[in-house]
């Protein structure tokens, strides 16, 4: 395990990064679903099929294949992001995709009256969805955004394949020069796990505080 | 319960009319294999060479994508290269037979540069012949016959670049290289400071030089070469030397007798003028001149227990030289 300590700097920069991509993809992709899980349960034919569209697309493609399209194919058309910037945009449009229809389906949780209600009193649609709908949505489905939310941590070793100096592509890059894969990649286990289980309780926290409001 | 184990009983018979029909089959090749092979030449027992031999299987671990040295040929599904010209004279040492007829007797895996010493550690495959660089680090997980070639790193730019003429001037510069290689170690070495990108593949790098993400690609010239021959006129290569960089086989660590056993091949292919054959059929094809063959390094042991089994292998390997000469005349 030497090998491990004897570059500890190498790794916590390698996690630095991970949790960078991780949170600032996260944060976007938040966005991303809300919006395109709008699109998906509004009255607008047009806003909706765009909205399946969407998820229909990003989430049936591999990210490993979108992340490489992105990186290398943009370019020849004009459009160059350096390697950080291509992953955060990448994997926020694919993590985007998979909170669309964890939302739409807390959306869809939602009892009809209440929105029936919130049209009566004269809201319009957006209202309903903003002050009555999507608070109640979110907070049936913390569990699953919170497995989203690990998978994007794990997802964002795929960031290595475009030159991004994450917790795996150090990994690799130390077994290289020394050779010993097993305890390297032993300690980058250990370095996901040092993120993905404390992010489990927070989430475990809050899921538990969110149903005693309710 | 009851339902379901009479319902196994088509699979037990089918099983067994399986493993009736595999023990047939393995009559008729070990009959066919034994008076095929008239020249495979007899070794020490319990070496891994004899083992080898009893299973009828050479298993190589090779890059398959390495234009020149290991590369899957798209149409036939056929590996072609140096490496795997190299693996196949290997094979031919412990089997006998000829170029043509070796084919059958190898088995080649995968074995990308992360997981090469993985492989040959859990016995995977008995060697590894993948564009694999001999350093002390790697000496520590595995041991090397060879060096079979001394390849160097040298810098590929785009065609109409002069900005870059000689290594210092890859300071500061986006320069791209292969993820796990070693050239982020040996730009290191010489005090060049790079910002580098890594991508999988070279063809990746390649693409990042014209697209001007990158302004250098640096690794093995052979490896660039291929880019170069692939990239339509639009890259070249700078003539300065990043590395020297002894391509090695590698093999389980302590394994004197099979080492020493490969090094003594790779010499005898050294002087037959086959290595010379193997090398302008491949690498030569993409416009190197074969160089004079590289000396094979038969370095000490590390331990106690390696130099002792190094004394042994020495005559281990006398013993295999004097009973292949009793073979010859005795044919089987």
């Amino acid at each position: 395990m030497d090998v491990v300590f004897d570059n500890l700097d190498l790794f916590l920069r390698g996690m630095r990064t991970t949790v960078l991509l991780t949170v600032l993809s996260y944060a976007a992709a938040f966005v991303i679903g809300i919006v395109v899980a709008a699109f998906r349960v509004s009255p607008v034919p047009p806003l909706r099929a765009a909205g399946a569209l969407y998820v229909g697309t990003v989430r049936n493609t591999p990210l490993a294949v979108l992340l490489v399209l992105f990186f290398f194919a943009l370019p020849d058309v004009g459009i160059t992001y350096s390697s950080f910037v291509s992953a955060i945009i990448v994997l926020s449009a694919y993590t985007g995709a998979f909170i669309a229809e964890t939302v739409r389906s807390g959306i869809n949780a939602v009892s009809r009256g209440q929105g029936e209600a919130a049209r009566a009193l004269g809201l319009t649609f957006p209202q309903v969805l903003r002050i009555v709908v999507l608070p109640q949505a979110l907070r049936t489905v913390v569990g699953p955004l919170g497995s989203i939310f690990s998978a994007l941590i794990r997802n964002s070793a795929l960031a290595a394949l475009i030159s991004v100096r994450e917790l795996a592509d150090t990994a690799e890059q130390l077994i290289t020069d020394f050779a010993q894969p097993i305890p390297i990649f032993l300690g980058a286990a250990v370095g996901y796990l040092a993120l993905t289980l404390p992010t489990g309780f927070v989430l475990s926290r809050i899921e538990h505080r969110l149903a005693i409001k309710r | 319960m009851r339902k379901s184990r009479w319902s196994l009983l088509p699979v037990l018979l089918a099983l067994t009319l399986v493993a009736a029909g595999c023990g047939d089959s393995d009559d008729e090749s070990t009959t066919a294999t034994t008076t095929a092979e008239t020249a495979q030449p007899s070794v020490a027992a319990g070496t891994t060479m004899a083992s080898i031999q009893s299973k009828g299987k050479l298993v190589v671990g090779t890059k398959f994508n390495q234009l020149g040295s290991g590369l899957k040929n798209p149409t036939n599904g056929k590996l072609e290269g140096f490496d795997i010209e190299i693996a196949k004279l290997m094979a031919i040492g412990i089997f006998g037979g000829t170029l043509d007829t070796i084919d059958k007797k190898i088995e080649f895996k995968e074995a990308v540069t992360a997981v090469r010493e993985a492989v040959i550690q859990a016995g995977e495959v008995d060697m590894v012949v993948a564009t694999y660089t001999i350093n002390d680090n790697r000496k520590k997980q595995v041991d090397f016959a060879g060096p079979y070639v001394v390849d160097g790193q040298t810098v590929m730019v785009k065609s109409d670049n002069s900005a870059i003429k000689t290594l210092t001037d890859l300071n500061g510069k986006k320069v791209c290289t292969g993820r796990g290689s070693t050239t982020p170690a040996n730009l290191q070495n010489k005090q060049i400071n790079a910002e580098l990108t890594l991508f999988e593949t070279y063809p990746e790098c390649s693409e990042a030089l014209r697209q001007g993400r990158v302004e250098a690609v640096v690794t093995d010239r052979g490896i660039l070469l291929g880019q170069v021959e692939g990239g339509q006129r639009q890259f070249k290569l700078v003539e300065v030397n990043v590395s020297e960089e002894p391509l090695g086989i590698g093999l389980k660590k302590g394994d004197d007798d099979f080492r020493t056993f490969l090094n003594d091949r790779l010499e005898a292919i050294y002087a037959s003028g086959e290595w010379k054959a193997a090398y302008d059929r491949t690498l030569g094809k993409l416009g190197l001149t074969a160089p004079q063959p590289p000396k094979v390094d038969r370095y000490g042991g590390t331990g106690t227990a390696t130099t002792a089994a190094a004394t042994t292998s020495t005559t281990a390997a006398g013993a295999t030289t004097s009973t292949s000469a009793a073979t010859t005349t005795t044919t089987r």
